[in-house]
């Protein structure tokens, strides 16, 4: 007690011998969550610094850890947005809820698919999701190399970089691939959802964090590996690595916005109702979002590797912005 | 000295002997080499690839743009008020003069591709332009604007140009026009102030350290206010002061200790005493800094204990005779004869502080804030964080800003540490 008080008080003279910016009424937007709508959410932050606002401050905490922060109640201390590669889960809203936050606005900003690469002075590749679950999971086959699983596939070792498990990116990449895999290989009903989505721990499947830039460092320098990443790295670094077929369909804007490819899921952020006209901005942050300029056919953040709506579920989208439709009722 | 060993050898040939202690000393002498030449060699190699892969951030590719500033372009009338200026959209102006200069670029995509040779910034530099000079409209001005970092990548060299198209950065097109500009003189380089002002940027070419900077300098402001009265004061006590018993043994092995566990530690204490327990904000200095200076606190005690036992006891004895009270010793005789070392020890412990990314990143120090922040209660950006933020930015252009970023730092170290011998060399005496 005496502690605190002491620690109190220290913060207390700190504050008062050193000039501050507001702190009691917010007037910066806070953001956290996903690292795949990380680099597009930054640029809608610029653009609302632009417009007498603030810029909002914007922390990449990955979808999981986003959604913690976002949740855990209503008030200044807490972010305004959380920016998420998948859905909110059911549980993440239960505990919104338990935290007194309700009113929880959901905004689908794009699409994006997930690439599969390697080197790109290797050899192209087509793989089907049958072929990577069992080059990925613990309890499939273990092949040491491609070629065990395909005799079309090349006579090289297995060797594939993937997200940890606080990523928004694995959880699309275990609902897209490995259950789809396990399905196909007929063991979905034996194993169920969590272990066919258990990666292999012999070291042919490594986490490699959150850092993407590292994978794509590390996929250049050698001809063997594979990474997993959204498609806006792969667009940025079209030199230096390419991306697979899947299901003998390649990885582009097209295939992405039209779900031909099948590795594609949307992205999205999320909003808290009960912030909006408290904090300077939100609404503005929003529709700057949603805006043609930002997410039109030619809109900024398509230039990043954003792979836009369909017009008639852009419009739904718009919709739900500027009514702030809730999906908590 | 041969010969007093030779007696203890048992009488083997005393030249035997020297020619294989001779061989040992300089098989020793040449491993000692290696391992500095290694360590030297490893240092340059280290320098070497950042500087060749930053100093390049340091100038700006620009390109000349001659813009029209119609005033039916513009939509306003003829002698246009503020407020119309204010209103004007600045990104059409830009594109309609670039039609009326590119007249042979008809195609929507291929027109996209030109605006895409320039900075998103170029709208903001026109009607900044405008608004400082309303005199402008109705005038035609060839006005110098930052070209796209893509277009900048492969003039500097660093985006491979020799490529198919489908993997470079800019279309065959783009590349045309670059070299098309460079053969006008349409192209100039300038030194780019904007790293050093500006706050951070999801396009490179207008990113800058300046945020980071300050962000940095409040920071250290607090971990000195903290750490250093704190560490200088418990020094003091525990060196002049404190009885010699168990309780100031353990004390001294704890701070030993202390200044040993690893920095992401005392983030961890952060996140769970000040954001958890405190409440304090997310991401501040004010955090930031009292987190560093739990880091800094040890080193700085270490240190000026050690200066204060260096002053010698005669000095002490000659204040205490002279009728001096314990304090007045201390404060008046023994602390300044100190203060050398104590400064040098604080200053080694502020730039371990500067460097320090692990405790920033677990209290939410790593946000992208692209305003300057204002005070310890904004949240704010570091010099070390930003150069996390940038080595995981997945656009080209972000390499030579990571580079030109740890340069920087580098110097705000070799600096302090200057700092440090200078005022060892300058005030420090001997007894």
């Amino acid at each position: 007690m005496n502690l605190k008080r002491k620690m109190f008080g220290l913060a207390v003279l700190f504050a008062a011998t050193v000039p501050y910016g507001a702190v009691q009424a917010r007037d910066t937007i806070q953001i956290v969550g996903s690292s795949t709508v990380y680099p597009f959410a930054t640029v809608v932050a610029e653009q609302l610094g632009k417009k007498n606002f603030n810029t909002p401050v914007i922390e990449s905490t990955g979808t999981g850890g986003g959604m913690k922060l976002f949740c855990a109640g209503l008030g200044v201390k807490y972010p305004d947005f959380t920016n998420a590669s998948r859905a909110i889960k059911k549980s993440e809203v239960e505990l919104c809820a338990k935290n007194g936050v309700t009113g929880i606005v959901e905004i689908i900003i794009g699409n994006d698919g997930i690439a599969f690469s390697n080197n790109a002075n290797s050899a192209p590749f087509n793989f089907t999701k049958e072929q990577l679950w069992k080059a990925m999971a613990e309890h499939g086959p273990k092949p040491k190399t491609w070629s065990q699983i395909d005799p079309s596939l090349p006579d090289v070792a297995i060797k594939i970089m993937a997200p940890p498990p606080t990523s928004g990116t694995r959880d699309a990449w275990n609902s897209l691939v490995m259950k789809a895999g396990c399905k196909s290989v007929g063991k979905y009903d034996d194993l169920g959802k969590k272990k066919c989505a258990v990666f292999r721990e012999d070291g042919a499947v490594e986490e490699a964090g959150e850092n993407d830039t590292l994978i794509v460092k590390r996929l250049a320098a050698d001809p063997e590996a594979f990474g997993i990443f959204g498609f806006s790295f792969l667009d940025q670094n079209r030199d230096q690595i390419q991306g697979s077929t899947i299901e003998g369909v390649e990885i582009s804007l097209d295939t992405i916005q039209s779900y031909e490819y099948p590795i594609a899921r949307p992205l999205f952020f999320y909003a808290k109702k009960a912030h909006v006209n408290v904090v300077p901005g939100m609404q503005e942050y929003m529709d700057e979002f949603v805006s043609d300029n930002a997410v039109g056919e030619y809109g900024y953040l398509m230039d990043r590797g954003l792979v836009p709506l369909e017009s008639k579920s852009l419009s739904e989208v718009r919709t739900n912005v500027s009514s702030l439709k809730t999906i908590d009722g | 000295m041969n010969r007093g060993f030779s007696r203890t050898t048992g009488g083997k040939p005393l030249s035997s002997l020297n020619i294989r202690r001779q061989r040992a000393e300089r098989r020793f002498r040449r491993i000692g080499l290696f391992g500095v030449g290694l360590a030297l060699a490893s240092v340059l190699f280290l320098l070497g690839t950042i500087f060749s892969s930053g100093y390049s951030a340091f100038w700006r590719l620009h390109f000349a743009v001659d813009i029209d500033f119609d005033p039916v372009l513009m939509n306003v009338s003829s002698d246009p008020s503020l407020e119309e200026l204010r209103d004007v959209n600045y990104l059409s102006l830009f594109r309609k003069n670039l039609e009326r200069s590119y007249p042979e670029v008809k195609d929507r995509s291929e027109r996209r591709k030109l605006a895409q040779m320039f900075s998103e910034s170029v709208p903001d530099v026109l009607e900044s332009l405008v608004i400082s000079n309303p005199s402008l409209v109705g005038s035609k001005q060839r006005i110098w604007v930052l070209s796209s970092s893509s277009a900048e990548m492969i003039y500097k060299g660093a985006a491979p140009r020799d490529i198919e198209e489908k993997r470079r950065v800019l279309t065959d097109q783009q590349l045309t026009w670059l070299d098309q500009w460079h053969g006008e003189n349409l192209t100039r380089t300038r030194f780019n102030f904007r790293f050093f002002t500006s706050g951070p940027s999801r396009s490179p070419e207008l990113a800058g350290l300046g945020g980071a900077i300050v962000g940095s300098a409040l920071t250290l402001l607090v971990t000195l206010l903290i750490s250093f009265p704190m560490g200088v004061a418990a020094a003091i006590y525990l060196e002049e002061y404190a009885p010699k018993n168990r309780v100031s043994e353990i004390i001294e092995v704890n701070i030993n200790n202390l200044a040993a566990v690893p920095s992401i530690i005392f983030g961890l204490l952060g996140l769970a005493v000040l954001l958890n327990v405190f409440g304090l904000p997310r991401g501040t200095p004010l955090v930031g800094g009292i987190v560093l200076s739990l880091m800094t606190l040890p080193t700085i005690i270490i240190a000026s204990r050690a200066a204060l036992k260096a002053v010698p006891p005669s000095i002490r004895d000659g204040a205490l005779a002279m009728g001096a009270s314990p304090m007045q010793t201390i404060f008046h005789h023994v602390l300044p004869l100190a203060m050398p070392g104590i400064l040098t020890g604080s200053i080694i412990g502020l730039a371990q502080a500067l460097g320090e990314t692990a405790p920033l990143l677990m209290i939410g120090m790593f946000a992208f804030v692209a305003d300057t922040p204002s005070g310890i209660l904004d949240q704010a950006s570091s010099l070390p964080v930003q150069i996390y933020l940038w080595a995981e930015s997945s656009e080209r252009g972000y390499v030579e800003l990571t580079a030109a970023a740890i340069m920087i730092i580098l110097v705000f170290l070799v600096f302090m540490n200057l700092l440090a011998v200078f005022l060892r060399k300058k005030f420090e005496r001997r007894w």
